[in-house]
């Protein structure tokens, strides 16, 4: 009951999909589309449980309790209940409540912080760089290549040079061709492995995601 | 000078001039965090998590409860959506220690309906077409390179066998193409943090100060 069922539930869930693939008949179809409809639901009831969480974890433990930084935690569920409430009460499109405070609030904060990593990134790069052996030489080459062939100073610096050596030439076939070698490598590896474990996963091998009991 | 700047730059008040101040004081709070972790920046950081999570359950409400959910069933008399539904309502159970194993119904649904799904559609995107495109039918030194760097990149996550002789050898220009493949996409994200970063600065110098045009 408490295992049966959820592994019964997963192979018919996840047969469907597979077999929506392989054999093109509208019964099938309509199941498999069905079933991904039902999906979305799903999903977004586990992001209302998240805030739930959130709710329980801020407002019922840590402001009551007043464990350090708990004045935070009244900023977090203060910025939370501004956008839900704004966004129930006058929607989400242009020119309301809630549109202004994303604008306003939320892409501030998310670019500052996504540019905040440029300091950070840039002493990693200092201790990653250093040239110990030819691969981290072919690292630190490519890097500081792609880094001066995508701004004007780059393509100062070469402007004699022919063109097939020019820095923002360079760089595009630096980007498409070793670039883009290594990384189809990766991704065919990491796709067998997604296809591995989703037909352990499937077949009830691996049953992790259930977890303990 | 400045000072006079900041106050024409502030009033006369209106909604746009007043987020532009907060947006200011909010990215000096997260730069602080350049100098050390401080209250500004917690403050920051907590505004941040608690807008992005009120932002994204609201999208995900609207979206996904509303329009798939109570929609079609309050008035389209559609009951279909109500299983997701329930299995929605199942994830609530995990609030509830004793009853938490009720939530792997839900989990076991989208787990196996996600596997599924992801094994036909990474076997055709993330290798068949990569196989394609790195099998190109010209004969150029570019795509010779495709098709030999891919070959020997795949060869170095070979494991079975030890990396010696032909497959020591291949295995090494595999590492070479990875590594350049690294240092490009480290550039490049560098570059992607830089250009943000730029923006901000922009924000600052000219959005609120004015300083520049």
């Amino acid at each position: 009951m408490r295992r049966e069922i959820p592994l019964i539930i997963t192979f018919v869930a996840g047969f469907v999909q597979l077999v929506d693939f392989f054999v093109p008949h509208p019964l099938v179809a309509n199941a498999a589309s069905e079933l991904r409809q039902w999906s979305v639901i799903v999903i977004a009831a586990s992001i209302v449980l998240g805030i739930g969480n959130l709710l329980r974890i801020h407002l019922f433990e840590r402001i009551p309790r007043r464990t350090a930084g708990w004045p935070y935690s009244i900023v977090l569920l203060a910025g939370m209940f501004a956008m839900m409430i704004t966004g129930l009460v006058w929607g989400v499109g242009e020119g309301t409540p809630f549109n202004y405070l994303f604008r306003h609030l939320k892409v501030h904060l998310d670019m500052t912080m996504f540019a905040l990593l440029a300091f950070f990134i840039a002493s990693a790069a200092y201790r990653a760089f250093r040239v110990r052996n030819w691969e981290a030489t072919l690292l630190l080459l490519a890097a500081v290549i792609v880094m001066l062939g995508r701004v004007p100073l780059g393509s100062l610096l070469t402007r004699g040079l022919p063109t097939a050596l020019q820095l923002p030439v360079v760089t595009e076939w630096i980007m498409n061709v070793p670039n883009m070698i290594g990384f189809r490598g990766i991704m065919m590896g990491a796709a067998m492995g997604v296809m591995a474990m989703g037909l352990r996963i499937i077949l009830g091998i691996e049953r992790a995601y259930l977890g303990g009991e | 000078m400045n000072e006079v700047s900041l106050w024409t730059g502030f009033w006369p008040f209106t909604p746009e001039r007043f987020a532009i101040w907060v947006g200011a004081i909010l990215t000096l709070c997260i730069y602080s965090f350049l100098y050390r972790d401080n209250p500004f920046y917690k403050f920051a950081e907590h505004l941040l998590v608690g807008v992005s999570a009120g932002y994204w359950a609201l999208i995900y409400w609207n979206a996904n409860i509303v329009g798939q959910l109570l929609v079609p069933v309050l008035r389209g008399g559609v009951l279909l959506p109500l299983v997701p539904g329930v299995l929605g309502l199942l994830m609530f159970t995990r609030f509830f220690p004793r009853f938490a194993w009720i939530s792997r119904y839900a989990i076991a649904f989208y787990v196996g309906g996600y596997a599924g799904l992801a094994i036909p559609s990474y076997m055709q995107a993330r290798v068949l077409a990569q196989v394609h495109a790195a099998m190109a039918p010209t004969v150029s030194i570019t795509a010779a390179l495709l098709l030999i760097g891919l070959i020997c990149s795949l060869l170095y996550f070979f494991f079975s066998r030890e990396h010696k002789g032909v497959l020591g050898g291949a295995s090494r220009i595999g590492i070479w193409f990875l590594m350049v493949g690294f240092g490009a996409s480290f550039g490049y994200t560098v570059m992607a943090r830089v250009s943000l970063l730029i923006g901000r600065m922009q924000f600052l110098f000219r959005d609120w100060l004015g300083l520049i045009r």
